[in-house]
This record gives C-alpha cells, sequence and structure tokens, in this order.
C-alpha cells in the first residue's frame, strides 16, 4: 500500500462550509490528540536521562552496592546478574520456541498446530506476576532456594511466546517454491528445514529473539519471587542474582534520596541496553 | 527415513510440551490455592476482609481495584489511541512523518514496567497531588487514578498498533465510494472506516485491557499498597498483582499463602479469558494483523 487514498479536492467537494470546517476541526483534532499521546514518552525520557546521568559514573558502573548509610556504590552485581539471567532464558527459550515455530508453520491447518497456536497466545497473556508465583512453585520450594536458574526459567517462559511467533511469521515469507525445489531433488525433510529453510530465515529469527531479550530485559515482576536479589556478585545459577530491574524496584521504594538517584542511573542504563536492540532490530528490517 | 521420522516426530513433541506447559500452570495454580479455595469457597471472591491474623480472607478489594483502574486506564486511552490509528491508518499511512510517529509509540512500548513505576513516583504522583488540592480530595498522590493514568500510557501502544492496522485493512474502494458520494473525509471515518474495522478496533481495546488487568510493577509503585475498598477514584488501594508483588513474600502461615495463590488463579483466569476472546476476533480478521 503506497500512501494514502487522498481525498476530493476541496474545489470539487460540494460540501457545504459548514461540513468543510467540521471536516478540518476533526483532522485538528485527531493530529493534536495524536501528537498528545506520545508526549508521555518525552516527559519520561527527559526524566530518565536528566536523572539518570547525574547518577551514572565509572564507580557506578563497576562497584558493588555500599550498605545503608554509605554514600556511593554500584550497580556491577545487577548488570552481570540480568546477563547471566538473559544468557540462561535465550539458552532455554530459543531452541524450543524455533522448533514450536517450524512446527505450526510447517503445519498450518492441523488440530494439533491450531492447538498450539491457540496455548502460545494463553501463555504470552499470562501475567508477569503469576509466572513469577509458579516458577516459585516449581523451582524455588524445592530447591529451597531463591536462584537465577528460576529467575531464567520465569523470563524464558515470557520470551517464548514471542520467539514462536516471530519464527512463525519469518518461516511464512520463505517462498514455498524454496522447499519444493529441494524435496524434488529428493532432499529428506529434516535436512530441507535445517539446511535450508533455517538458514534462509536465520536473521528474521535473530530479530526476533532480540526483541524478546528486550522484553524480558525490563521484566521485574517475574524475579521478584525467583532470582529474588543479591548485593553481592554471582555466577552460580542456583543462588539468586540481582537484576538491573529488580535493583529499580529496591531503590525507587525506599526513602532515600541517594537510592532513588540510583534508581535513575540503573533506569538509564536499563533504557539505553532496551532501546539499542528494538533500533538494531527496527534498522535490520528495514534493510530487509 | 529414520532420522525424518524422529525430525517429525520432535516437532509436534514440541505442541505437547507447550500443552503440558500450560497445563502445569493451572494444575499449579489451583493445587497452591486449594486449601484457600476449600476454606473460603465462592465467598472469597465477594468479601472484603483480608485479616492474615485471624487468618480470614476475601479477594473482592482487590477484584474491584484491579477493575477500577484497568477500565479508568482503558477511557482515558481510548480517545489518544483512535488519534494515533487514525492517525497513521488513515491520514498519513507512509512517509517520514508516519514513520517517526510510528517508531516512538512502539518505543513507548518498550519502557519497562519498573521504569515508568519509578517516573510515576517522582513527576506523576506529586503531579496528582496538585489536582487533588485543587479538587479539595485528601491529596495522598499515590491511589487509584495515579495508577490508571501510568496504566493509560502504558497500554496505549498495544490498542493503536491494532487499530492502525484493521484501519488500513478497510479496502480503499470503500473509501473511494465514501468519497464518491461526496463524503468529506471526516464522514468518510465515520461511516465507513469506523464500521467495517469496529470490531477489529475493539479486539485491540479488550487486548490493551487484558495487559492493564495483569500489570504489576509501575501499579505497585504508585497505588498505595492500602488494602481497604476504593472510596473515590483518588483513594489508594490495592490491584490483585499489586498486592502479589508487595506480599507475597511477606506471607506467614499455610491458608495465607494459598490465599495469595487463589488471587493470582484469579487474575490468570480473568486475563485469559479477556485475551482469548480478543485474539478469536483477530484471527478472524486474518492473518495480517499481528497481536
Amino acid at each position: 500500500m503506497s500512501g494514502e487514498l487522498a481525498a476530493p479536492r476541496a474545489m470539487f467537494n460540494p460540501g457545504s462550509g459548514r461540513r468543510r470546517a467540521g471536516n478540518a476541526l476533526f483532522r485538528g483534532v485527531i493530529i493534536a490528540l495524536g501528537l498528545l499521546a506520545i508526549l508521555p514518552f518525552f516527559v519520561v525520557i527527559y526524566h530518565i536521562i536528566v536523572k539518570g546521568a547525574a547518577a551514572i559514573s565509572w564507580a557506578f558502573l563497576t562497584q558493588l552496592p555500599k550498605p545503608v548509610g554509605e554514600t556511593g556504590g554500584g550497580m556491577v552485581n545487577s548488570i552481570v546478574g540480568t546477563l547471566l539471567l538473559i544468557l540462561l532464558s535465550v539458552v532455554l527459550s530459543v531452541p524450543f520456541g524455533v522448533m514450536t515455530g517450524v512446527f505450526i508453520s510447517e503445519n498450518k491447518r492441523t488440530r494439533l498446530s491450531s492447538a498450539t497456536r491457540l496455548l502460545i497466545n494463553v501463555l504470552q497473556s499470562v501475567p508477569s506476576i503469576v509466572v513469577g508465583i509458579v516458577m516459585y512453585t516449581w523451582i524455588v520450594v524445592p530447591v529451597r532456594s531463591f536462584s537465577a536458574l528460576a529467575g531464567g526459567i520465569a523470563l524464558a517462559l515470557m520470551m517464548l511466546p514471542i520467539v514462536v511467533k516471530s519464527t512463525e511469521e519469518v518461516l511464512n515469507l520463505v517462498p514455498a517454491g524454496l522447499k519444493e525445489g529441494a524435496l524434488a531433488l529428493g532432499v529428506p525433510y529434516h535436512t530441507t528445514i535445517l539446511r535450508m529453510i533455517l538458514p534462509a530465515s536465520l536473521g528474521g529469527i535473530l530479530s526476533g529473539v532480540m526483541l524478546a531479550v528486550a522484553r524480558v530485559a525490563g521484566e521485574t515482576a517475574p524475579l521478584l519471587f525467583t532470582a529474588f536479589g543479591n548485593p553481592y556478585l554471582n555466577a552460580n545459577i542456583l543462588k539468586p542474582v540481582d537484576a538491573i530491574p529488580l535493583m529499580i524496584y529496591n531503590y525507587a521504594k525506599s526513602p532515600y534520596a541517594s537510592w532513588l538517584q540510583m534508581a535513575w542511573g540503573a533506569s538509564l542504563v536499563l533504557i539505553i541496553i532496551i532501546f539499542l536492540m528494538n533500533i538494531a532490530v527496527r534498522s535490520r528490517r528495514d534493510t530487509i | 527415513m529414520k532420522a525424518e521420522k524422529v525430525f517429525r516426530g520432535t516437532l509436534s513433541g514440541t505442541s505437547y510440551i507447550v500443552m503440558i506447559l500450560i497445563g502445569g500452570i493451572f494444575l499449579t495454580l489451583l493445587i497452591g490455592a486449594w486449601p484457600s479455595i476449600v476454606a473460603f469457597k465462592l465467598p472469597f471472591l465477594f468479601t472484603t476482609v483480608w485479616d492474615p491474623v485471624k487468618e480470614n480472607f476475601g479477594a473482592a478489594t482487590f477484584i474491584v481495584g484491579t477493575l477500577l483502574t484497568s477500565f479508568m486506564a482503558l477511557l482515558i486511552s481510548i480517545p489518544f489511541s483512535l488519534s494515533i490509528a487514525l492517525l497513521l491508518g488513515e491520514y498519513y499511512r507512509s512517509g517520514i512523518f508516519s514513520r517517526i510517529i510510528r517508531t516512538f509509540v512502539d518505543l513507548l512500548a518498550s519502557v519497562p514496567s519498573v521504569v515508568y513505576g519509578l517516573w510515576g513516583i517522582a513527576v506523576l504522583i506529586p503531579a496528582v497531588r496538585l489536582i487533588e488540592r485543587q479538587l479539595h480530595v485528601v491529596p495522598y498522590g499515590v491511589g487509584m487514578f495515579t495508577a490508571a493514568v501510568i496504566l493509560a500510557i502504558m497500554i496505549l501502544p498495544y490498542s493503536a498498533s491494532i487499530a492502525i492496522e484493521v484501519i488500513k485493512l478497510v479496502p480503499d474502494d470503500l473509501r473511494s465510494a465514501g468519497f464518491a458520494i461526496g463524503a468529506t473525509r471526516r464522514e468518510m471515518i465515520f461511516n465507513v472506516v469506523f464500521p467495517y474495522a469496529r470490531s477489529g478496533i475493539l479486539a485491540g481495546f479488550l487486548l490493551s485491557l487484558g495487559r492493564a488487568l495483569g500489570e504489576t510493577m509501575a501499579v505497585t509503585l504508585v497505588i498505595g499498597n492500602v488494602i481497604q475498598l476504593p472510596k473515590t477514584i483518588f483513594s489508594p488501594g490495592n490491584t490483585l498483582a499489586s498486592v502479589i508483588a508487595s506480599q507475597f513474600t511477606e506471607a506467614n502461615g499455610s491458608l495465607h499463602l494459598a490465599a495469595m495463590i487463589e488471587l493470582a488463579l484469579v487474575l490468570f483466569i480473568i486475563t485469559t479469558i479477556i485475551n482469548g476472546i480478543s485474539h478469536q476476533v483477530i484471527i478472524r480478521l486474518g492473518g495480517e494483523v499481528h497481536a
């Protein structure tokens, strides 16, 4: 679709002055409300940049948090924790999600694939706090400890629907002739999928994964009862870890001005990470 | 041929694992909530008492809080969301202006909930306090209204992006026919575009309502976390999600924990139904609309 359908020129428009005025007024209101709708974005970003930049320094990015009462301290534990959680969730959700996406794209109208598509939508609608409670029951209670693993699985569950859907969409764009040609040459089905279809759609799948990572990198609710938070550096997946959004939440609740400032600093770091990923996906899409 | 069978089997196996996951989530909540379901039965949904000391629990306060904030958020977001949809789906379908606006709408959706919450604490709560002083109500700053405003900002991109796509799906022939009988663009929008795109636009609103119902962090930070039935739209209170976020780890006693999990079960059922309806409508519209 290229461009919008033009309304007839005013000189041919039989509308009376009042109707034309109403039309112009309506257009004005729509433009005003539309611009007003994205105003909160600029207000939020303005505050994050102004208040966040004041908090960020090399020490802030590389030091551990200081105990209550001491000034200074940083967020390196939550940066490392977030990286660990994202790594875990990608490892757990991407292979399975891509396979599920291949299945529902390859079997368009079977009962099993329609049911799967429906259930993936259900999974996407599960509130993040509910995912947190379920993972608390599944992992934290049996292991008897909050852990990075529980948090990683919770985030993997949130990523899964995005990975499945984007994989399905990308595979649907692969020309049918490619697959038919391979099968006609006698190439086995699994070789066709693994060696032709998936490599052909790798870029699109990666975009989907990045979008999913950008989405869960800011998730807090699923981590409250799973990763829990940890003021020390930790790379043991069976022990609790901190995460940037968890840190923002804990500092945002606090009454101390210096902690609130650290929450702003952490927000700026998180927003930069998420926006960079979004813009990367966007520019990839434009070039495809 | 054996490798091929294994491969096909693995692919369809993923479907069964997804089923087990969803079934497992539902069963986990049901089993976890069971002591509370047995103890309080159906009145759990209609009583407002929440007393961890006497171990007497009811969900009505939180259900009212959840519905009140979410519907207020939906009402606030509707005019803005429709304007964005008409702007990008009707007036400026392509070009640099539309791409810029579209990018900002998408970025609005990518700001994490907890960051909106922090912004709410620092900026929105003082602003609401000023409004409350003008209206001569108790200037808490925190409360239902503040939560609804934040939620409205957060859900706007979801309803808007679906409405943009369904408005673009309206056939240009119909638009031309509207113009041909002398309609202005405004008249054409109200008599051709809206009737044609109605169900899709409604589905988008329903989907954004589902988001608002389950939204946790931003709401928890600005709603006041008081367990009482809201008297006005400015009252501090709690939603299902916010009370779980702020009290789950402090739950002592098995019945308290079970009641918390039953709140999660109620939330899960409400959001699944709302989202289920909107997804069915969207699927019926055809493959070009992505939720």
